[in-house]
């Protein structure tokens, strides 16, 4: 048998090309900047785009079912408030248990979310606006339109803090256990299925509706502890926090290959897509792109690898439709 | 002597990377013919096709159209040429009406404004002109499939088209519907228009034919004159070997009754159907397209909500709420949509076949891929897949091997006692129909329950023990393999004048 060309494995995994994109980025980046991967830098990065990260992982499990969750920044909000008036009004100040209730927060709006795309059968992108909108005024109404400062949060934002590894292992523990759980457990298997192809999922014996409120419930979740993380790396909590980020989320997940129709994408595409998008929002300034074309750039630069995306796919589809004709 | 061909095709050679999916082909069309192209499926119709109107550029060979040597660049000179295309699956736009569908891409027009009146009066003339029953102003959406293909072939006609390309016309239609579209393949050819026509049917190709031409793995066996050819000689040429037993069906002793349904009824769709199978037992359920057979065994098997029915296993009633409680039961489904009920395409083989068992192998919560590998393999070659890998996508098998690791997913539920067969041999070519009754036939000797629904009486008649038709969404009757015959299950099918559209005053 033939060996594979370097443009044939390329071409031929989706997580390759996005290996080969990085690499390309970052050599164009380090050569007109140096340093740039420098350890204190490339940490940074990662503490910068720690929410991001986070959140596309909830949200490859909801594309995988074909949906989308616009919600999820105004959920961030929303947990992200209500620990920070906790915390201003000295109600309560343990980090562990601001954690759990901003994660609960989280939890239950995505099981809202989940059991209304599931049981009522509205489109996953009109609910969650719907919630997007309902979320983002919980956070101001339960703040009512206040900030909690640095002073408020001390104490807290100590987890989160420059130099602290506490982002870093929650961003560990997320990655390693999702992609042990897409890649190994049944459950993942069950999520690519319900995906692929809703009917025959169903047929074959899978509780359809109970794997997409699974999946919002997770998305929900892991936006109400992105919310917290936030309050506690910015060590503030505003209403408008991360508003308008959601995009970031899912143009990472699709520069990492996660497809729009559902049932194609994985933890590893989606980690190297949110890099991409974490490395050009970096190092556009460094390279000397101003401020105000970076969003002009960013845009391109999704558009490319999307379409780098389609190529892939396309070559893989060809290479099993002349598999079919022999 | 000179014929009047109005189409030919000449060493026809068309490459796909790494396969030639026609090698050196011929073909020829004489004015006024009816021509049907048949062959197993990959044997290269549907791509000849497609050179013809244009979609794919052949690397070798000459195509004459009314004698003069043309090159297509694409398919709208295809389309200029006067060749017409309709596709099994009518490509219209369901949300506009038949008038803008007909004259999509050519509608009248006069300084700029369309002409709605003189388009909607044309189209109208057109439809009348095939008898149709639905107007030119309707909705394409709300449109069976049938009157779908109507309007193409009316669309097409719109378009003075000369040569009409048929693929597989009758696959999603009724007999009645069959019956109409007979009518209107035989007023083309009087009104001196050529058909070239792609069936499975060997009744569509006695019915309207004069000359068959078969392709076998991408090449051209021969040109017959339907008179002249008999049956089993056209399933050699199309298969390169004899059937000699097409119904491979055993007489097996007849168990105790395995599984039963009573009164089953569901407002609109079906009312008080009940059947029973015995062990080692095929029960056939036919009736026309709509009479309601795959609605009632979807609520059998859960996916649908009946009214009321009892379901009995082996003498017990049992509570079937969704497919899961079926499948635990060892009510396995194969449903007749394989590619949108039956499989994931794009996954591996392996996977398919394991998914309905995925919480049996995966108790710890963690997938158990080895035993799920060495499971696929062993069902998969058990019914005797053509594959290189379990791991190759289904997307990459032909029809007829995508059933039967439709077949391996059911043979994996080890619990499996009834299965309930959904049009099995739809669509797939008659070397594979064989082999999948070869695998009903040993299901049965097995003494599983076996029930298959199916519209074709040959395969009805061949393999069941017992049949029990439908008609409008009740069961008209049950006959036994010794006294069954095409014509009574075509009367217990078909409206009975007395009782057809109740309420009407005779």
């Amino acid at each position: 048998m033939k060996k594979k060309n370097i443009w044939q494995t390329i071409t031929g995994s989706r997580e390759a090309s996005l290996v080969a994109v990085l690499v390309v980025l970052l050599v164009v980046i380090e050569i007109m900047s140096p340093s740039f991967l420098a350890p204190a830098n490339v940490s940074q990065i990662f503490r910068n785009n720690a929410l991001t990260l986070l959140m596309a992982l909830g949200m490859l499990c909801v594309m995988l079912t074909a949906g989308i969750d616009i919600s999820i920044t105004s959920t961030l909000a929303f947990a992200g408030m209500t620990i920070g008036m906790l915390q201003k009004y000295n109600i309560i100040h343990n980090t562990f248990l601001l954690f759990l209730i901003g994660s609960a927060i989280g939890v239950v709006c995505g099981l809202l979310n989940g059991l209304i795309i599931a049981k009522a059968k509205v489109s996953p992108i009109i609910c969650t606006m719907g919630f997007m909108y309902i979320w983002r005024g919980m956070a101001y109404v339960v703040s009512g339109n206040a900030w909690a400062s640095g002073a408020d949060v001390a104490g807290f934002s100590d987890f989160g803090k420059d130099g602290s590894p506490g982002p870093y292992i929650i961003l560990i523990l997320a990655y390693v256990i999702f992609f042990v759980v897409m890649k190994w457990t049944r459950f993942g298997r069950k999520i690519y299925a319900v995906g692929s192809n809703p009917e025959a999922a169903r047929i074959s014996g899978i509780n359809v509706d109970r794997t997409v409120i699974s999946v919002y419930t997770i998305m929900g979740f892991l936006a109400g502890l992105a919310g917290v993380l936030s309050v506690s790396i910015y060590a503030s909590a505003q209403p408008n926090m991360q508003y308008g980020k959601e995009m970031d989320v899912i143009a990472a997940c699709v520069i990492g290959g996660v497809s729009m129709n559902g049932g194609r994408g994985s933890v590893a595409g989606t980690f190297l897509g949110a890099l991409i998008i974490a490395i050009i929002a970096k190092a556009l300034p460094l390279v000397g792109i101003d401020a105000i074309a970076q969003n002009l750039v960013k845009g391109i630069i999704i558009l490319a690898v999307v379409i780098l995306n389609v190529i892939t796919q396309r070559a893989m589809d060809h290479q099993n439709l002349v598999r079919r004709e022999m | 002597m000179a014929e009047d061909l109005i189409l030919e095709l000449k060493g026809i050679t068309k490459i796909f990377p790494g396969v030639k999916a026609l090698n050196n082909v011929h073909f020829q069309l004489r004015r006024g013919e009816v021509h049907a192209l048949m062959g197993e499926n990959g044997a290269g119709k549907s791509t000849f096709i497609k050179v013809i109107t244009g979609v794919h550029k052949a690397e070798e060979g000459q195509m004459f159209l009314n004698g003069q040597e043309v090159d297509f660049k694409g398919p709208l000179d295809a389309q200029e040429a006067g060749i017409a295309a309709v596709y099994q699956h009518p490509t219209s736009y369901p949300e506009l009406t038949v008038t803008e569908n007909i004259f999509m891409g050519h509608e009248t027009v006069s300084g700029g404004i369309i002409r709605w009146r003189e388009m909607n009066e044309k189209a109208q003339e057109l439809l009348d002109s095939l008898d149709a029953d639905f107007k030119a102003t309707d909705e394409v959406g709300a449109l069976s499939v049938a009157q779908q293909q109507m309007m193409e072939i009316a669309k097409a006609l719109s378009t003075n088209a000369q040569i009409f390309i048929l693929d597989e016309p009758t696959a999603a239609l009724t007999a009645n519907e069959s019956e109409k579209l007979y009518g209107i393949v035989d007023r083309l050819r009087e009104d001196g228009k050529s058909v070239i026509f792609i069936s499975h049917r060997f009744e569509d190709m006695y019915r309207l034919a004069s000359r068959v031409t078969v392709f076998r793995d991408s090449q051209y066996i021969g040109t017959y004159d339907v008179d002249g050819i008999s049956n089993a000689d056209l399933i050699k040429a199309m298969v390169g070997r004899e059937i000699t037993d097409m119904y491979p069906k055993e007489d097996i002793k007849l168990g105790e009754e395995i599984f039963r349904i009573e009164n089953f009824s569901r407002t609109g769709y079906f009312k008080d159907v009940s059947f029973d199978v015995r062990a080692g037992e095929i029960v056939g359920l036919t009736g026309l397209v709509g009479a309601g057979r795959t609605e009632t065994i979807e609520s059998v098997c859960g996916i649908t909500k009946p009214d009321s029915g009892k379901v009995y296993l082996e003498g017990k009633e049992i509570s079937i709420k969704k497919p899961k409680d079926a499948m635990d039961a060892g009510v396995i489904l194969l449903p007749e949509d394989r590619q949108k009920q039956g499989l994931i395409l794009s996954w591996g083989l392996g996977r398919n076949v394991t998914l309905p068992i995925q919480d049996e192998l995966a108790k710890t919560g963690f997938n158990d891929e080895a035993k799920e590998r060495e499971l696929a393999k062993k069902h998969l070659e058990d019914v005797d897949t053509k594959a290189v890998t379990i791991f190759q996508p289904a997307s990459s098998l032909s029809g007829g091997n995508q059933q039967k690791v439709v077949v391996a997913k059911a043979l994996a539920q080890s619990n499996m006692k009834v299965v309930i067969m959904d049009e099995p041999t739809k669509g797939i070519d008659v070397g594979a129909k064989k082999e999948i009754y070869e695998i009903m036939g040993q299901l049965a000797k097995k003494g599983y329950g076996i029930i298959m629904i199916s519209s074709e009486m040959p395969e009805i008649i061949g393999m069941s023990d017992r049949i029990f038709v439908m008609r409008g969404g009740r069961v008209s009757g049950c006959l036994s393999r010794d006294d069954v015959t095409q014509e009574k299950i075509l009367e217990l099918s078909m409206e009975q004048n007395s009782s057809a559209k109740g309420g009407e005053v005779a």
